[in-house]
Formats: C-alpha cells, structure tokens, sequence
C-alpha cells in the first residue's frame, strides 16, 4: 500500500465529518466543545499534509500553528461560557439553555 | 514514504479515528476528554509523517498540555452534572436523518479525496557534519523563521487575541465574590425599606386628609 497526499486528505474529512455529526447531535456542551476541536484538527491534518507536498516554503504549517493557537483561545473562552451556563442553569445541556425562547 | 512511514500512518490514523468516534459517542465527558486526548497524540504521530516536527511537539504542548487538562477542570468543577442527561430526546427522527445526511457527504467526500495524487517529494536529508540542525523542513529553525520573520505581524496579532481570550474567559467565568453579593442585598433591603416608609407616609397623610375631608 502506497500512503499519499490522497489517503491524509480521506482522513482528514473522515475526522471532520465526525467532529461535525459530534457537534450537531450531542447535546452536552462539554462534547459539543470537543467536537469542535475535532474539526479544526481535521482541517489542521489538511493543511500539513498539502504542506508537505508543496515543500517550497512553510505556508500550511504556519497556518496550522495560527489555528492551535485560535484554537486554544476558542476553548478558554468556550469553557468560562460553560461554566456561566451552569452557573445560571445548573445544567450543560445546550437544549436547556432557553431564556430566550420562553 | 517508506514502509515504517506507511505504518505510522497507518497506526496514528486508526488510533486517530477511533478516538474521534469515542469523543463524540461516550455518554461521560470525562471519557470523551481522555478518547480526545488519545486523538491528539494519534495526530501527533501523524505530523511526524509529514515532516511537521515543531508542529507535533506544538500539538502535544498546547492540545494535550493544555486544552484537555482545561477540559478536564471543568468537568471536574462542574461535578457529577456534566454527566446526566435530563428530558426527553427530542426530535430523533430528524436527528437520524441529519446523521445519515452528515455521514453520507463524508463519505462522498473521502472516496473523492482518497484520489487526490501528489508526486512524492523528496526531503533532502541533513548534511552529516551538521547533524539535525540544518534547518530541515518543518524543524525548528526553518518554521521559526517562517513564524517570526515572514509571518510576524499575524503572530504578534495571535498574541493579541490570546491576552483577549484570557480576559474575556475571566470576566465571563469570574462569578460576584461572596462580599459584593452580600452588599448587593444588603442595599436593595434599604432601597425596600425606604419606599415601605414612603408608602406608609403617603398612608398616613391620605387618611389626614379623608379625615379634615369628614369634618
């Protein structure tokens, strides 16, 4: 078996149709979170192996390091989010957070 | 890639998929943060395959140091709450066909993309007398200068943006301290009793008049 640009590029969207079916069905806020890591990991995996192919100069890997980083950011903030949900609702259902509706 | 390549691939990406469905399956976060944390290690050995050696060091600094020990503290502040899922599953029928909807276009666009080809670029390998520190592509020096010096102004812009989120996760996640909500009570109990006073006053001076009004 010969492992190409090909076989990354399958795993990759693989991963991020799993953190996408993670992210639209769960309801816990927690593992809404992750599968949200899950996908920008999956468009990281994209972005290192083009990288690779493409050897002329750092573009992907840099991008890739900007997205850990946003990625970082978007989970602090995402977690003190959860926390004050819980606070207010006692809960990290996302289906019970409803204030607005009612 | 050689065969020891192809194998780390093929290991990193089973460990890797696996983990993505256990991250998104488990009923207990606590278990969805460790099937993550084994995700990004799985991505990690996968980094290494494609000569991005700074970036998995980074991956395993910042994801597995970092994020998923932030994952864990909160699943532990909130306790064993994190884990109960109240009420009724609404709307199953919708949430399946969303599934098959999701999985299908994934599959479509894997089978698309497993037949992307791209000729096999050799990396050229490090002078002996030099030893790894030739700036290789993907090591330290090379990205580092491709960080610091082509990409300077989007990283002090990132640093930026992390001083942001720290505060921002700090004003919305900081509760009111003990004190300030026991000052807080305390000066609606004296705006309350002020206006009872007031309503009694008021009282008080209507029945004067209704009673000079009898006379």
């Amino acid at each position: 078996m010969d492992i190409g640009l090909g076989e990354y590029l399958a795993l990759a969207s693989i991963l991020f149709g799993i953190g996408a079916v993670g992210f639209l069905t769960r309801r816990n806020v927690l593992i809404q979170l992750m599968s949200i890591e899950l996908m920008l990991n999956a468009v990281n995996v994209v972005l290192i192996a083009f990288n690779r192919y493409l050897p002329e100069n750092h573009t992907g890997q840099v991008f890739a390091f900007f997205v850990i980083a946003v990625a970082a950011a978007e989970a602090a903030v995402g977690l003190a989010i959860v926390i004050s949900l819980f606070r207010v609702k006692k809960t990290v259902q996302s289906d019970q957070a409803d204030l607005l509706k009612h | 890639m050689g065969t020891a390549g192809d194998l780390l691939f093929l290991v990193c990406a089973g460990f890797a998929l696996g983990a993505a469905v256990a991250t998104v399956t488990l009923r207990n976060p606590l278990r969805a943060a460790v099937a993550l944390l084994v995700h990004i290690v799985a991505l990690a050995g996968l980094y290494l395959t494609l000569n991005a050696h700074l970036l998995a060091a980074l991956q395993l600094l910042v994801y597995a140091g970092a994020v998923v020990v932030l994952f864990v503290f909160v699943i532990m502040l909130i306790g064993p709450t994190a884990a109960i899922s109240r009420g009724p599953v609404k709307g199953v029928l919708i949430r399946t066909a969303g599934i098959a909807l999701m999985s299908l276009v994934t599959v479509a666009l894997a089978f698309t993309m497993i037949d992307v080809a791209a000729p096999y670029v050799a990396m050229p390998p490090c002078p002996p007398e030099m030893g790894a520190e030739c700036g290789q592509f993907g090591g330290v020096e090379a990205l580092g200068r491709a960080i610091y010096v082509d990409s300077l102004v989007p990283f002090e812009l990132v640093g930026v943006l992390l001083l942001v989120a720290i505060i921002g996760a700090i004003a919305v996640a900081r509760g009111r301290s003990a004190a300030e909500i026991a000052q807080a009570r305390k000066r609606r109990e004296e705006r309350e009793l002020e206006a009872a006073h007031e309503r009694a006053e008021e009282k008080r001076l209507a029945a004067e008049v209704a009673a000079h009004g009898g006379h």
